[in-house]
């Protein structure tokens, strides 16, 4: 079963007014479960806007968003997904622990049962030992994991991600996405990804769906053909450079188109 | 996490140092400056320094010690202890009350921003009302109430008073602190198909702490002066807003009575924004260092 299937999907923001904005038009993309996809595209192609219809906290104008079967509302009542972003949004107020059973607090589950469930998250993300420090005594690496384990806590099949590690520096960026594969091996959860970089995409995903602004659709979609668990020899692999270059041409392609058509604006 | 010992130390001395040094410039004034003042064409611009004008500092402390009313038993220390004491629960009624619709109303101008924008500037004229007209109103609107076997004190009007002030700055400090919640933060919330009190108390009220710790402070002070004020104004017997009018009737024979009143005052402000000070210490203790400042 598709884990998440959209179909004709558009969204205009501010419709009939002055500043209306069509922020997605056509957009198809079926994911299967257990698969990792990312979303890739210059600034205003709308892969964040996307990420939101499938999580829904925005409605689509027009198609239709289903999350395991059902429509994206209800998936959102039944708390089918977990969701992290750039920022890890953590509560400052709320211990490590905590905050990881935040969500399950909203669920309604028993003491007892978020505090064994948090313990098994906090050895997930390898940082058994920080479940009663503060958030900002943590480094943004450690609190992304925290916010991670977070979204994970209710063990969601789906996992919706914008742009996690954008704010982090290279090297903890690198191992990041490292320990998100194995937790999403581990846990088999079906991965949405937003990113701007390149080599992040092709090296999490199965599939990097290319986006292109004005209106935001989906101009190409790479299959990266890693094949087995990724490594560290696996950035050094022809496959990945390969993947890299399609993806370079996907977004380029569309650069020229750009400029051809006037609309450059860099 | 208590405040660190040798903190308290050095604040408790740079507060008597303060002290001290206030004392010093009244006592250097008043030996080198003018007996009668100094005038310049009738125009008095330097206060005399005669005894009766300006008493001497020890002379203020050790009128505390001496009898309030020649011949009788009671020091003045005892009645200023029992008028600061009356008028501390009097403020500390005021101040929960204040509170207590403050963090409402920001509540409802939180949840509907149609009541925000029709009552928010309403909430400002209330502030420029001066108190002294407002004290006879609301002791008249008090002593017209009646409902069921409840009759409305004196008392409370002087509490209502001091709610009056108190009320303002927690109101408009909780409602941006309710409004302060991050985006991302909301979308969470959103994502768990959390309800909007749900979200109120998960996380709004959390993220509101660091800006309705600084509006209770100023709330604990306002409602002090508002009871002190309104006690003046209302002629409310038992405080220490009554002690400063009858002794400063005195002022001319017994100069030094009225301060001891006054000192009262101020060590019943100091003595409420302490409480509240303590009491965001133990709130915040957990938070981030920047937000504390």
């Amino acid at each position: 079963m598709s884990a998440v299937t959209i179909s004709n999907v558009g969204k205009t923001f501010n419709s009939g007014k002055p500043n209306e904005v069509q922020a997605l038009s056509g957009i198809d993309l079926d994911i299967a479960a257990g698969e990792f996809v990312s979303l890739i595209g210059p600034s205003g192609c709308g892969k964040s806007t996307l990420l939101r219809l499938v999580a829904h906290l925005l409605e689509p104008t027009t198609g239709n968003v289903t999350v395991n079967g059902k429509s994206a509302a209800q998936a959102r009542l039944d708390q089918d997904y977990g969701m992290a972003f750039q920022q890890a949004g953590l509560f400052e107020w709320r211990t490590v622990r905590k905050n990881i059973e935040l969500p399950l607090e909203l669920k309604g589950w028993d003491k007892a049962r978020r505090r064994e469930r948090a313990e098994e998250m906090l050895a997930l993300v390898q940082l058994p030992e920080f479940g009663d420090h503060y958030p900002w005594q943590l480094s943004g690496g450690m609190q992304q994991r925290i916010a991670i384990a977070r979204a994970l806590a209710a063990h969601p099949q789906l996992l919706l991600m914008d742009e996690p590690f954008g704010a982090l520096d290279e090297m903890s960026r690198e191992y990041m996405q490292g320990e998100l594969l194995r937790i999403c091996a581990e846990t088999k959860t079906t991965v949405l990804f937003v990113t701007h970089s390149i080599p992040e995409a092709v090296y999490l995903s199965q599939r990097v769906v290319v986006m292109s602004p004005r209106p935001g659709r989906i101009t190409k979609i790479v299959d990266v053909g890693l094949t087995g668990p990724r490594s560290e020899d696996t950035r050094n692999a022809e496959s990945f450079f390969r993947a890299i270059t399609a993806v370079r041409e996907g977004l380029r392609g569309m650069h020229a188109e750009h400029v051809a058509m006037g609309m450059d604006d860099r | 996490m208590s405040l660190p010992f040798g903190r308290i130390v050095r604040r408790t001395a740079t507060f008597i140092a303060a002290v001290a040094v206030v004392a010093v410039i009244w006592e250097t004034y008043k030996f080198v400056g003018p007996t009668d003042g100094g005038s310049i064409l009738g125009v008095r611009v330097l206060p005399r320094t005669a005894d009766f004008a300006m008493p001497h500092v020890w002379e203020m402390f050790q009128r505390f010690g001496r009898p309030e009313v020649r011949g009788r038993d009671g020091t003045v220390f005892a009645a200023v202890a029992a008028g600061a004491w009356y008028s501390f629960r009097l403020a500390a009624v005021g101040f929960v009350l204040g509170g207590v619709v403050g963090v409402g109303l920001s509540v409802v101008m939180a949840r509907f921003d149609v009541v925000r924008r029709g009552l928010l500037p309403y909430l400002v004229v209330s502030q420029t009302v001066p108190l002294i007209a407002l004290a006879p109103l609301v002791v008249s609107w008090g002593g017209r109430l009646e409902i069921g076997s409840f009759t409305w004190p004196r008392w409370l009007s002087a509490s209502v008073l001091g709610a009056f002030l108190a009320f303002f700055p927690v109101a408009v400090g909780t409602l941006r602190g309710l409004a302060a919640a991050p985006p991302a933060a909301l979308e969470l919330m959103q994502s768990y198909a959390a309800s909007w009190w749900r979200t109120l108390l998960t996380l709004r009220f959390p993220t509101a702490v660091p800006y309705m710790v600084p509006a209770f402070r100023l709330a604990a002070s306002s409602a002090v002066i508002g009871v002190v004020v309104a006690e003046i104004s209302t002629g409310l017997k038992g405080g220490i807003g009554r002690l400063i009018i009858e002794y400063a009737r005195e002022a001319t024979g017994d100069p030094a009575k009225v301060y001891t009143a006054i000192f009262g005052a101020a060590a019943l402000g100091l003595t409420m924004a302490g409480i509240v000070a303590v009491t965001d210490t133990v709130v915040m203790r957990h938070r981030p260092k920047e937000h504390t400042a």
